[in-house]
């Protein structure tokens, strides 16, 4: 008989199953509560038969009103929060792989300082400022410059260095960072009352126009994860090892890196920064499944999708009728719930290691 | 697998860490990379196994230059054992090893029983078999080698690189390891730091110092005081192994030169771990 000793509870593939559907479960429960909840409650069984007749289904309609919230307002409030949690969960799984370390987070690389730089010129100065663009457009493009600017320098023999990366992600946060602020001093209160609810994340304006596209990134960024676990498995261990088992190191870390920004960039654009998913949503999965990039991927996809819209949920009902920054919610019960985790779980099992001889790395 | 490195020069950063380096190793044959600390014995070995290119010369495997092979060729040929290259991660024992199956598989494909059957049999060769399930993290610094080991054997290739593989071992598992090299088929380079086990256990010895070869040939023919005392600053002299009846070197203190302070206890392995 083998010995298990300290293997993360779901690691084993039946366990690992039951997880996936428990996960499935919790996610069609809270994503119904988020369409429920609210100012205005609904009915889960309303709920249910609104949608189903938007999907086409032969059923008798419900009440316009009710139907309105639910189609127009709600649905797509949700599938936003799914589709970001799922997206900022699988960049964060990408970073920490690639920095082989487990604080990586995309804020590390610039992305959400330079969206906030766009977000911010464009209340603060105007969209004439830039060209006209709207304020998800003008925060994409701030994503992406910075990112690229990051990655210019952190970008050493064709490779990433993983301290150069932080290192050069951080530093220019900074620097981008100065001129946001910079623009909230000479911002009017009101503006500044703006700046400040967008750059703590929202998925209160969701419409059902700004979804397709970030879907599509989203499974995507999916897609490529599922098919590169194993690489990410080589690199996160050592570039020198991951290029001795065949993979092609700069070109992989590139392709990974474009697609985290991608779907970092379009989710930051749409709901602004929501901090603390792409942290605490790998951990959480690596927690339950042990570290291999082939089960944690899609814990971590179904993790951070319930997990946002959970998080929403608190943030319209917390103040009704007015509505707090999902940011707010995310750290503040994302937190606790993290250090909790880290205290209880980690701290047995790096105790057992330590008891073998071997100390903490 | 013949492996041969031809007048390889290597720079790191703008700097020339390997000056001209020749080396070779017959098929099937071990041969050990042995000198201080600093003489560029793992960046040769670097290019070996493809992760550091050249600035002159060529690493042949046959007659393929490893630079001309795609990675995932040369992933084929050649597996490694690096110094230190255990997760931070929570990996099992068995996920560790399953990375050496990495190049046998493309994007969409799933593991086959080949894959498994590699994977069982590594993990019996070294003898982990019992700890297939462990988190990396639980084991001791012997056994998370023995799984490094067991990595680079579950990649079935013909030739195997190994970066000072005896470092964190008691003596019983470095006699081990170096016997089991010598019963697999595969051609090995390897870089040591204990001279004896060199002399025992290798057919070749390809001695560094400051970036260049400095000799090779059999250890019984290379190993000599007068080239010790020149390479590593140390007295030496040898004797005959009362266990075994192979000559034994014994090292005495540090020689005295001028305009060189000689290096402190430049072979105690299980002390020094970096080394370029």
């Amino acid at each position: 008989m083998a010995d298990h000793t300290g293997r993360a509870p779901f690691a084993a593939p039946q366990r690992f199953r039951v997880l996936i559907v428990v996960l499935l479960v919790a996610l069609l429960v809270t994503a119904t509560a988020g369409i429920s909840l609210g100012s205005v409650g609904i009915p889960p069984d309303v709920v249910w038969l609104s949608v189903g007749g938007h999907l086409g289904l032969p059923i008798a309609p419900v009440d316009p009103v009710s139907d309105q919230i639910v189609w127009m307002v709600r649905v797509p409030r949700v599938l936003l929060g799914i589709l970001a949690g799922a997206g900022l969960a699988i960049s964060g799984v990408v970073i920490q792989a690639i920095v082989r370390n487990p604080l990586g987070d995309p804020y590390l690389i610039g992305i959400v300082p330079g969206a906030s730089l766009g977000a911010v010129i464009v209340i603060v100065l105007g969209a004439s400022t830039v060209g006209g663009l709207a304020l998800p457009a003008a925060a994409f493009v701030g994503a992406m410059v910075t990112f690229a600017v990051v990655f210019g320098i952190a970008r050493q023999g064709g490779r990433l260095p993983p301290t150069r990366l932080v290192l050069a992600g951080v530093a220019v946060g900074y620097l981008v960072s100065a001129f946001t602020f910079f623009f909230q001093v000479i911002a009017t209160p009101n503006q500044v009352q703006r700046v400040l609810f967008w750059s703590l994340g929202s998925v209160a304006g969701a419409e059902w126009g700004d979804l397709p596209l970030l879907a599509l990134v989203v499974l995507l960024g999916v897609a490529g994860l599922a098919l590169n676990g194993r690489r990410l498995n080589a690199l996160s261990v050592s570039t020198d090892l991951a290029a001795s088992l065949g993979v092609d190191v700069g070109r992989t870390q590139l392709a990974l890196m474009l697609m985290v920004a991608l779907v970092t960039g379009c989710i930051v654009a749409i709901a602004g920064g929501i901090g603390f998913v792409g942290l605490l949503i790998p951990h959480l999965a690596r927690l339950l499944v042990g570290a291999d990039h082939r089960r944690v991927l899609w814990v971590a996809v179904l993790l951070g999708a319930a997990f946002l819209p959970i998080a929403d949920i608190a943030a319209r009902l917390l103040r009704a009728p007015a509505e707090l920054p999902i940011g707010i919610i995310t750290a503040a019960v994302g937190a606790p719930f993290f250090l909790s985790l880290l205290v209880t779980t980690t701290g047995a099992r790096r105790t057992a290691g330590v008891i073998r001889g071997q100390g903490a790395p | 697998m013949k492996v041969q490195a031809t007048d390889v020069s290597i720079d790191i950063d703008g700097v020339r860490i390997v000056t001209d380096a020749t080396l070779r190793a017959e098929p099937g044959s071990v041969v050990a990379l042995i000198g201080p600390n600093g003489s560029g014995k793992s960046t040769l070995l670097r290019s070996v196994y493809r992760a550091l290119r050249p600035v002159a010369g060529r690493v042949l495997l046959d007659d393929d230059d490893v630079w001309g092979l795609g990675a995932r060729t040369a992933a084929h040929r050649t597996a490694v054992v690096l110094q230190d290259d255990s997760p931070d991660f929570e990996y099992s024992v068995r996920e560790v090893v399953e990375l050496g199956r990495v190049p046998h598989r493309g994007m969409f494909d799933r593991e086959s029983d080949r894959d498994r059957d590699a994977v069982a049999v590594a993990l019996g060769t070294v003898g982990v078999t019992h700890l297939a399930e462990r988190p990396i993290g639980t084991l001791s610094g012997g056994e998370r080698q023995r799984v490094a080991l067991a990595r680079a054997l579950a990649q079935q290739t013909p030739v195997l690189v190994l970066d000072e593989p005896t470092n964190h071992l008691d003596v019983l598992a470095q006699v081990e390891l170096l016997e089991l090299m010598r019963t697999l088929p595969a051609t090995v380079v390897l870089a040591l730091h204990d001279l004896n086990l060199a002399a025992a256990y290798c057919d070749q010895v390809v001695v560094m110092r400051e970036g260049r070869v400095a000799a090779h040939g059999p250890p019984a023919t290379v190993l000599q005081p007068t080239l010790i005392e020149d390479v590593y600053g140390v007295h030496a002299a040898v004797g005959t192994n009362p266990l075994t009846g192979r000559p034994v070197l014994l090292l005495g203190t540090p020689v005295r030169r001028r305009g060189r302070v000689p290096r402190q206890d430049p072979i105690t392995p299980t002390t020094r771990r970096h080394t370029r």
